[in-house]
């Protein structure tokens, strides 16, 4: 019997050797590159010239919060309104807003450009009504649009996943104890499905801050985000490795930060509802 | 009020489907924009056929996928058998937290990471061009198996732990007990894994971008076409994977629908 838990244990290890060479050691190496001059020398010059991309960086975590709580405030009314439908029509609502999903992300970005060009449909629809055309494409609107519609179904699948579990019988329970719809919302709703919105959070704002497509298609080349400038960097030549990891390094330190937090703030409501 | 919940998801679906409607109109254009529509034409799905750029990425992105989901279903599989075993509860938590990183950590830093991996070793042993087919492969299935161990897990959990044993007792050697007692109740775990595992490499951009070197997938393709103006052979493309996609998935799903039929019969 021992012999075949032993079996069992060993099984893992071709995982456990691919986990070190292909999740550790690149982690390390993106460290060595970020201390180290493209001769291979130690130096620290890499951090200090980080000042250069601290613009790209509140810009970049500027446009994530505000797609990320845009997100939030669409899905979180949407996953409530889905609940009281039939279970059937859930379902298929639910297929619908993976669905786009399926579809290739460069593309879907790409065809708003089609919407919102200078001289794309909306404003071809403007004209023809004899109003001005707005400047819609090459906009911070724009970038934030992109990464809402491109995100917002990572939004929507956790809220409503923690919305459809909640015990319909806690709700009535509180119409009995005399709660309002608003009250109802704020002690017992919100609070279930916490932590479906915390991974809704996480995974949208993690791609948002990282992305550098978004911005490169509907916000211009003027704007340049921490994404658009490590793809710049690695793009140009292997001279310009070890800044673009200290700049990788940067967002990875950033993200980790974001989620400690977040984590921290449902373990804290979990304690809660225990005590 | 629910006339108003029901506009309110009448209206998110709209704004999800737009795009992709705009796309779908735009791929039968007789013109070369992307915003006048002039006429109806399917030159641009003739285009498509003799594109050998697309079809070679085409091949390329499906023999990766499949590839890597094989792959990174067998390895995560036993991954998460051997983990379950660990009796320390903090070398099971270590384990867990290496394996989420790839997950949680976002794309362009775990493409990044693994290109630096490769082009550093490539140097070591004097290649000039380390990034390739190989290198895709590596890291695709290095993305993939958090998803498939985390699918997995769940259900050998749920079995019972005694099942391996009995088959034991009941003259299995080790190999069949896993075959034949456990292997199948895992099932539905492993093949959603896998799917996953499928879909995540086939649509992957980021990651791919940074390790593929000259060895293109169709996302790449995709992201060269739109650098310059986009004509309307990339809406064309996307628009046959989409219909591609959504007649397996309705395939999937009546399949799925009968089999509970069924189950619901007996």
């Amino acid at each position: 019997m021992k012999n075949s838990a032993l079996g069992r244990r060993i099984i893992a290890c071709p995982y456990y050797v691919w986990a070190a060479i292909f999740i550790i050691v690149p982690l390390i190496m993106m460290v060595y590159y970020s201390i180290t001059n493209p001769v291979g020398e130690f130096t620290i010059d890499n951090f200090l010239s980080l000042g250069k991309y601290s613009k790209a960086f509140l810009l970049s975590i500027t446009y994530a919060v505000i797609s990320t709580i845009i997100t939030f405030l669409i899905a979180y009314p949407l996953s409530y309104a889905m609940t009281k439908l039939k279970i059937s029509s859930q379902r298929m609502i639910l297929m619908m807003v993976i669905f786009p999903m399926w579809m290739n992300f460069l593309i879907r970005t790409y065809s708003w450009i089609s919407i919102l060009a200078n001289t794309g449909i909306i404003n071809n629809f403007l004209v023809s009504l004899g109003f001005e055309p707005l400047k819609l494409i090459n906009t911070p609107g724009a970038i934030i649009l992109g990464m809402v519609y491109d995100f917002l179904p990572y939004m929507v699948l956790p809220i409503y996943t923690a919305m459809s579990k909640i015990d319909t019988s806690l709700l009535e329970a509180s119409d009995d104890l005399g709660c309002n719809g608003w009250q109802k919302l704020k002690k017992v709703i919100f609070p279930l499905t916490l932590p479906g919105v915390v991974s809704g959070i996480t995974m949208v704002f993690v791609p948002s801050v990282s992305t550098f497509y978004i911005s490169q298609k509907l916000g211009g080349n003027k704007t340049m985000l921490i994404g658009d400038a490590i793809e710049y960097l690695f793009n140009i030549g292997p001279d310009h490795y070890n800044v673009a990891s200290t700049l990788s390094l940067v967002l990875m330190v950033l993200i980790l930060i974001s989620m400690a937090i977040m984590n921290r703030f449902t373990d804290e409501t979990d304690e809660g509802v225990i005590i | 009020m629910k006339f108003l919940s029901k506009l309110y998801i009448a209206l998110i679906l709209v704004f999800l489907y737009a795009p992709i409607l705009v796309m779908f109109i735009f791929s039968f254009n007789s013109a070369e924009s992307v915003w006048v529509f002039e006429g109806f034409s399917l030159d641009w799905y003739k285009e498509l056929i003799y594109n050998s750029t697309m079809l070679t990425a085409l091949r390329h992105t499906l023999l990766i996928a499949i590839l890597s989901a094989i792959i990174s279903t067998v390895l995560g599989t036993a991954a998460a058998i051997g983990i379950l075993q660990l009796r320390k509860k903090i070398t099971k938590s270590l384990v867990m937290s290496v394996t989420n990183i790839p997950m949680m950590n976002a794309d362009i830093v775990t493409g990044i990471s693994l290109m630096l991996l490769f082009v550093f070793f490539g140097k070591l042993i004097g290649l000039n061009e380390s990034l390739g087919f190989f290198t895709v492969l590596i890291a695709h299935i290095t993305f993939n198996l958090p998803y498939v161990i985390l699918s997995v897990m769940p259900k050998l959990q749920q079995t019972d732990k005694h099942l391996p044993e009995a088959a034991l007792d009941l003259g299995c050697t080790p190999l069949q007990a896993f075959f034949k007692a456990v292997l199948p109740s895992i099932m539905p775990g492993v093949f959603s894994g896998f799917i996953m595992a499928f879909t995540l490499s086939l649509d992957d951009f980021v990651i791919s971008y940074f390790t593929c070197g000259h060895y293109q997938t169709l996302p790449i393709v995709i992201y060269n076409m739109t650098k310059k103006t986009v004509t309307p052979d990339a809406y064309a493309l996307s628009t046959i994977i989409f219909v591609t996609v959504f007649v397996l998935l309705i395939l999937y799903n009546t399949m799925q629908n009968n089999s509970e039929r069924k189950v619901a019969r007996r």
